[in-house]
């Protein structure tokens, strides 16, 4: 992959006293739906969160062609739109107001003032997830699907060259996973790099172009869908056989049975 | 459905009422005590009008009195809100975390050790240092997530032990108004006080306020919780601190003057969230103007109830701000249960 937008290099990541991360190196490009795929606790979000320098790291990261660790708070703000898992809103604050906060690292600190190019941002993220009629409800008051994509109308709305999403179809009805995924597609066909953490082996292998596949704080296998969920990786790394089939030229994968 | 636009004017003209209404308490307050006179007269008095004698009650025996109510008010209001909202946290308030005992300690301290008089600078210093250490040790004891029972239960912990210190600096003391001393401290009351104490507390409350309004969008954007916030800029282990600094002003200065008065900060922000709505920026001004409201009700309370000896005015907040508490505890018991883990 030529054009690496996004590096890291021999990456570690100790935790509570635990290497959690090992020795992570990778080179992605825009343009791309990255999935990143690997049973429970094989530091899939800790990687997502060391990329977004929101833990301490060992190696090193470069966005953008700048090392991680010379961009400011706000700046790095500017170029990873981070999408925690569970999208936790604490107060009831009106859906409009929470995807505004996306306009955040860009100076617009409250949403009562947006100028016409933040207002035009957050308008552009919340029709491209549809939730522009949630606009003055309280966060708390929607669904948990209406709740994800306000939360990753947020996310969009940051406009930045890098998105980490941690699980963003968990809990979702059927539905809500495929829009979620499309609305991801189309942030990356526009020019972003996506990154998607799931356990959804059979969305990643329909919507992204590389999956990247972890077991126990280490990458053991990146590429292609049909090469890093291969029958060997899933019987090694997931213990489990998968059924095949293709539909409108994508492959389907369906875990069928352990190993 | 609400829309934005009403949302806002909602919010301007409840800031305008509360603000209406602070002058007006304002203004009943410096005509309450043993010569009564109406607002109209205090206000003419204000401005120079009525008899020398008038005007020597209104302007240098109540005035410092209300305008300590006012700011004082004002500071525990904007302090619950903002402490509110960096624990993302409707429980939270300066009184449950021990920070106004704590303070009251540093100022008892200071007098017991004989550094300084009552009316000295050191007094807030050492009030504002307590405060900020109180408050800092509860986020530390307490760690990061906390749910309420744990920061309520070191809360309760720290506000002890600053009581069991102040108690004890009393007892070392060789004082001999200790009783006195102990009833002003632990019993917080705006009474006697004159222009020297308004000077002495308005600087500190100042800043801490300033230093609260400075830290309103980080506190929205907490909202999201940390992690989120950080992603998004926000500087969340700096806020805290700047938080906590802002709280330890302004609850030590108006400590150094009046003594603890409890449970404006913890009932200002709930008065508020249904006017204005549940942003913690927009809650702040709100707050304030209710901690204010509140304060100067709760002391024209003290001076109009009819009773053979005075009540201190932090004794009427507590006696009205405890139960608040207790329906808070009611209505937040679900979070309450989960919030163990």
């Amino acid at each position: 992959m030529t054009d690496a937008f996004l590096t890291a290099h021999k990456l570690s990541v100790t935790l509570a006293r635990r290497e959690v991360l090992h020795d992570i190196s990778l080179a992605l490009p825009r343009r791309h739906l990255v999935a990143l795929v690997g049973p429970n606790g094989a530091g899939k979000t800790t990687l997502l969160r060391a990329l977004a320098g929101l833990l301490p790291a060992r190696g090193a990261i470069h966005v953008g062609g700048d090392a991680l660790g010379s961009l400011s708070l706000r700046e790095r703000a500017k170029r990873f739109g981070y999408l925690p898992q569970g999208h936790m809103v604490h107060w009831p604050l009106p859906a409009r107001d929470i995807v505004a906060l996306g306009r955040y690292p860009h100076g617009a600190t409250d949403p009562a003032r947006l100028s016409p190019t933040d207002e035009a941002a957050v308008e552009r993220a919340m029709q491209a997830t549809d939730v522009t009629q949630f606009s003055t409800r309280p966060a708390t008051e929607l669904s948990g699907g209406e709740r994800s994509r306000v939360a990753l109308a947020r996310v969009l709305a940051v406009e930045a060259p890098v998105i980490l999403a941690d699980e963003p179809t968990a809990a979702l009805d059927p539905r809500f996973q495929i829009e979620v995924m499309k609305n991801l597609r189309a942030a990356a066909d526009s020019g972003i790099l996506a990154i998607v953490v799931t356990h959804d082996l059979g969305l990643a292998a329909r919507y992204a172009d590389v999956v990247m596949v972890m077991q126990e704080g280490r990458l053991v296998a990146q590429g292609a869908p049909a090469e890093a969920l291969s029958d060997e990786i899933l019987a090694n790394v997931f213990r489990v056989t998968a059924y095949r089939t293709g539909h409108e030229h994508r492959m389907i994968i369906v875990p069928w049975a352990g190993v | 459905m609400v829309t934005e636009h009403a949302a806002a004017t909602r919010r301007t003209s409840t800031i305008i009422v509360m603000a209406l209404l602070v002058v007006l308490l304002a203004l009943i307050s410096l005509g309450v005590g043993p010569v009564r006179m109406s607002p109209l007269k205090v206000l003419e008095t204000l401005f120079g009008g009525g008899s020398d004698v008038y005007r020597v009650i209104v302007q240098e025996i109540r005035l410092p009195r209300t305008i300590l109510a006012v700011a004082i008010g004002a500071i525990l209001g904007l302090s619950g809100a903002a402490l509110q909202g960096l624990l993302r946290n409707p429980l939270a308030s300066p009184s449950l975390f021990g920070a106004p005992q704590a303070a009251a300690f540093g100022a008892v301290l200071v007098i017991a050790l004989g550094l300084a008089d009552v009316r000295s600078y050191a007094l807030p210093g050492a009030a504002i240092v307590m405060a900020f250490l109180s408050v800092f040790a509860l986020l530390v004891v307490a760690g990061r997530n906390a749910g309420l029972l744990i920061l309520i239960l070191a809360g309760l912990a720290i506000s002890s032990l600053a009581g069991a210190a102040t108690a004890l600096a009393m007892n070392l003391s060789s004082n001999p108004f200790v009783a006195l001393e102990i009833a002003f401290w632990l019993l917080g009351s705006l009474e006697d006080r004159s222009f020297r104490h308004v000077m002495l507390a308005l600087p500190f409350i100042t800043i801490g306020a300033i230093i609260l309004m400075s830290q309103r969008n980080a506190l929205r954007a907490l909202s999201l919780g940390e992690e989120t916030a950080q992603s998004l800029g926000v500087h969340v282990g700096s806020l805290r601190l700047i938080v906590i600094l802002g709280v330890a002003f302004g609850v030590g200065g108006a400590v150094a003057v009046t003594g603890t008065i409890g449970f404006i900060g913890l009932i200002a922000p709930h008065l508020m969230r249904p006017l204005v709505g549940y942003d913690p920026a927009r809650l702040l001004v709100p707050s304030a103007l209710t901690g204010a409201a509140l304060l100067l009700a709760a002391d024209i309370a003290v001076r109009i109830i009819p009773s053979t000896s005075d009540i201190k005015v932090g004794v009427l907040t507590s006696l009205i701000g405890v139960p608040f508490f207790l329906y808070l505890i009611m209505r937040e018991r679900r979070a309450l249960g989960g919030g163990v883990g």
